[in-house]
């Protein structure tokens, strides 16, 4: 396959591409300009809930008529969170984290010429790009896009006299989510299938490094759970155009009673939250793969406790999929459900803990290679502890009730899996970098990047634990109704310019990203001295990976600083030496 | 605060450019021997930031927040809060510590090995039992008090109250003297009866309506939720209660009033932080600020979601009993 070329046109080549490689690079791509939309979206939020009555020039020149004197309407507010969710949660960080760097990785570091169906690769990347376009044109629609929460709970957002959004930007929304379980499950097969059955030779799944494991895992998730967001979504569709009552019952809205009879809203939380909460951990596994991998190199020290993290993703896995009720404790389900979710969801806590501690014992005597991928991994174990502890109360039932929708939860949410994950999608950019594009990206400038990005984070998401437990509610166009909450306000400022502060900081990110791919140091073979097989590809792409051979396995991908050796690393093609025992 | 935010908006923006114009300079990409000691010092700066801000928000923002519960059966989950809180922040400062203490002490040299380490049974299933332990501990005390808190069944007289969300208001209706709340469905909306409460039920006769909620102290009120068209939640966070209100169901929630509003009024930590917010308005040149129960809607309802409120008053239970027998029934105002 390698030894001959294929004749490329411009469009197989850079378009309609079968190639894992370049699919990544288009995933990774997208995932970065929905990730602009969706932070923007936020300062432009945040600028409202700081100074709620204060006109703004710049959000007049983005919003149009949705505005009012440079103040945006409720209605437009109510939106813009609901849209900056669905982008971040699907667009950012389930598709441009997992889409890239599952695509990216599994075949060059199990050793595959490519996806098990490189065509099934192509359709699931497309029907991602028609997503997002249908995302993005929603935002256009006369009544503005869908508004009722990401969660899109019924009858709000089945209801078009309940508000605006609920008319065709919600129908654009549900079609777009619908095309993007397709694209999600079509991606998550093949590399189901891929890790398989197409590793080389000796690569025994105890000897895949952990993104692989990680990734696997997550495709697993997703075709268990993906489907059941796609039914709710159809029932949804039924109850709005085709007056079926799946979701709805007894509805008096704007003087008149509606012919919904039988249905429950409650139900579709269930079948938002079985896949809703697994999401999570789509989201987040991906990450913590990719920082076992870097911290694991960048200490220049095996990764601790290779087969517990193995064993912690695989419970964290399975857990996953039987904790959803925990968004549901004051939904009116029966209590005694909430007794079960509640023992289930802290039974996460402990592999949870395993991962934390594993880390911290990986670096402990290492020789920590400070490169901006370090860094940013070391700063996700930092955020996974902060906003992982605060599900010790969000999960515990009794203790839910008063925090559950404050600003606590967005809080611990946003720090656990938002800014973790992203952390995480960072840490893969700035280590596989010189893999995607073969040159370097700039280390001071990734320096500056995390620095600032990590005192942004923290000084968003800790003062905000403090206005959900004063009591204050997410989702308030404004707190200026309640003069109870008028000493949150300052608190809100200091939130609002970390935020802006943060965003900013992105443009770093970008400018680095973009100028390197023209402008980079040209990269080396294996620039961060890793062990896995991805290094062991030449830089310059290829179809098919390897020219000649694939190369065959030894040992594990963790060999780092392993006595009896000269360098400290060891290529997972290194035989082993006589005597030499496998880790 | 604006032109501050201008002028730190100013020094990133500057920063970045400056940054950016030295990328065409700065070729390095991996870092040296002198990266590893700046990253890893900064990281034990870092550390320092974090810790003082944890130190700061809890000095600084502690006032703001909420006052002792109001029920009793919050004070129990209050406890409960505090213990989880506590073994939070331990675990948080320790683990932390070891985060940043590690990345600062072993930033890398140059010509240093890394100790090969594997594996380590003994220290792994110490941390998989001891948080086993731990949060089996925490898991059977949490549904203690959830099934506490969950659980009416054996109170004695209740109060039973219906409190009924829509967009953008709250009603409530009182079960009178059968203590037993008439049937009700939105199909019987009709001009004044705004609950659809069903007239033809005997026990909706002596139901009494009303647009603000008052309790007795020390009486247990059962809570029955209803709402007429989309989720809403009813939150009281003093009281540490909330539930959702699920159209085409009936939704329960119970406490016990602990605290009249004139008692929560002269509480210490109220007091403290009302002045924080009266001085707060007397700046904005807004009227003074009296503390008052709320009951909020807490689950995203429409575009005025954010202004969804009824006030609570909770009073001694002969001036609740006086108040609510001077309020008209339902049979008076339907007629």
């Amino acid at each position: 396959m390698s030894d001959h070329h294929h004749k490329e046109t411009f469009i197989t080549k850079y378009v309609f591409s079968t190639d894992h490689k370049m699919i990544s690079k288009q995933y990774l791509v997208t995932g970065i300009f929905m990730g602009i939309v969706g932070v923007f979206m936020s300062m432009l939020f945040r600028l409202q809930i700081a100074w709620p009555d204060h006109s703004f020039s710049v959000i007049e020149a983005f919003l149009g008529r949705h505005q009012d004197g440079g103040v945006m309407t409720p209605d437009m507010y109510l939106a813009l969170v609901t849209i900056h969710g669905t982008i971040m949660v699907f667009f950012v960080l389930t598709a441009g984290l997992s889409g890239t760097f599952s695509n990216l990785l599994i075949p060059l570091q199990i050793g595959a010429r490519d996806m098990a169906s490189g065509f099934l690769n192509m359709v699931s990347y497309w029907l991602f790009f028609l997503s997002s376009v249908i995302m993005l044109i929603s935002l256009f629609v006369e009544a503005g896009p869908a508004a009722a929460g990401w969660t899109i709970y019924p009858p709000l957002s089945a209801l078009p006299q309940a508000m605006p959004g609920s008319g065709l930007g919600m129908t654009l929304w549900l079609v777009s989510m619908a095309i993007f379980v397709a694209s999600s499950l079509l991606g998550s097969l093949n590399y189901i299938v891929t890790v398989l059955n197409l590793r080389t030779i000796g690569m025994k799944m105890t000897r895949l490094p952990l993104t692989i494991w990680a990734f696997f895992v997550t495709a697993i998730i997703g075709v268990v759970s993906f489907p059941v967001l796609l039914s709710a979504a159809l029932l949804l569709i039924f109850d709005r155009s085709f007056g079926t009552s799946f979701f709805l019952s007894d509805i008096f809205i704007q003087g008149e009673v509606l012919h919904y009879q039988g249905g429950s809203p409650v139900l579709f939380e269930h079948l938002f939250w079985f896949l809703g909460h697994p999401e999570v951990y789509i989201v987040l596994l991906p990450a913590l793969g990719i920082t076992s991998e870097i911290i694991s190199t960048n200490s220049r020290k095996p990764i601790f406790g290779y087969r517990a993290m193995i064993g912690s993703i695989i419970a964290i896995a399975f857990l996953s999929t039987i904790v959803w009720g925990h968004h549901m404790f004051v939904s009116g389900m029966n209590p005694f459900l909430g007794s079960v979710f509640t023992f289930t969801t802290l039974l996460i806590a402990i592999p949870s803990a395993v991962k934390a501690f594993n880390y911290i014992t990986t670096l402990w005597k290492g020789n920590l290679q400070m490169n901006p991928a370090m860094l940013f991994s070391i700063g996700l174990v930092s955020t996974f502890i902060s906003g992982g502890l605060t599900g010790l109360v969000l999960g515990d039932s009794a203790l839910d009730i008063n925090v559950h929708d404050t600003y606590f939860v967005v809080a611990h949410f946003h720090l656990v899996m938002g800014v973790s994950a992203i952390y995480g999608m960072f840490a893969g950019v700035y280590h596989w970098f010189p893999k995607m594009y073969g040159r370097m990206m700039n280390k001071t400038l990734g320096y500056w990047h995390f620095w600032i990005t990590a005192i942004a984070a923290y000084g968003v998401f800790f003062p905000m634990h403090f206005i959900g437990l004063a009591g204050l509610p997410r989702r308030y166009y404004a707190n200026t109704a309640f003069p109870l909450f008028d000493d949150v306000a300052d608190v809100n400022i200091v939130i609002t310019m970390f935020a802006i502060l943060g965003g900013a900081a992105q443009i770093i990110f970008l400018a680095n990203f973009f100028i390197s791919i023209y402008k980079g140091k040209k990269a080396t073979q294996n620039p961060w001295k890793s062990n896995t097989l991805e290094w062991t590809t030449p830089v310059e792409h290829i179809h098919g990976n390897w020219p000649g051979e694939i190369p065959a396995v030894h040992r594990w991908a963790y060999d780092y600083s392993k006595p009896g050796h000269d360098e400290d690393f060891v290529l997972q093609t290194t035989p082993l030496k006589e005597g030499e025992e496998e880790s | 605060m604006t032109a501050l935010l201008y002028v730190l908006l100013a020094i990133v923006v500057a920063i970045a450019i400056w940054q950016i114009t030295n990328i065409f300079k700065m070729k390095g990409a991996i870092a040296t021997e002198k990266d590893n000691n700046a990253q890893g010092i900064i990281f034990a700066l870092f550390g320092v930031f974090f810790y003082g801000l944890m130190i700061f928000s809890f000095w600084k923002y502690s006032v703001i927040l909420l006052p002792e519960s109001a029920s009793l059966e919050g004070a129990r989950t209050d406890t409960l809060y505090m213990v989880t809180m506590l073994l939070i922040l331990v675990v948080q400062a320790i683990t932390q510590f070891l985060l940043f203490y590690f990345a600062f002490k072993y930033r890398g040299i140059k010509g240093r090995k890394a100790l090969f380490y594997a594996d380590s049974h003994k220290l792994e299933i110490i941390w998989t039992a001891v948080p086993a332990i731990v949060l089996a501990g925490l898991v059977l005390y949490g549904l203690s008090v959830w099934n506490d808190v969950m659980d009416s069944s054996d109170a004695e007289n209740p109060l039973i109250v219906e409190v009924y969300a829509k967009q953008f208001q709250w009603e409530a209706r009182y079960a009178g003297t059968d203590n037993e709340l008439g049937l009700a469905n939105v199909r019987n909306i009709k001009g004044i009866n705004t609950m659809g409460v069903d007239m033809t039920d005997k026990n909706a006769v002596d139901d009494i309506p009303v647009r603000e909620l008052r309790l007795p102290k020390g009486r247990k009120v059962i809570f029955k939720f209803r709402s007429q068209d989309v989720l809403h939640s009813a939150y009281m966070p003093h009281f540490r209660a909330q539930m959702n209100c699920v159209p085409g169901m009936v939704t329960e929630f119970a406490f016990t009033p602990s605290m009249t509003t004139e008692e929560m009024r002269a509480n210490e930590a109220t007091i403290k932080k009302v002045d924080g917010i009266n001085k707060i308005r007397t700046e904005k040149g807004e009227d003074p600020y009296e503390f008052d129960y709320l009951l909020l809607c807490n689950k995203i309802c429409g575009s005025s979601h954010y202004n969804m409120q009824m006030k609570i008053v909770v009073e001694e239970e002969a001036d609740f009993n006086s108040w609510l027998s001077d309020q008209k029934t339902m049979a008076q105002v339907v007629q």
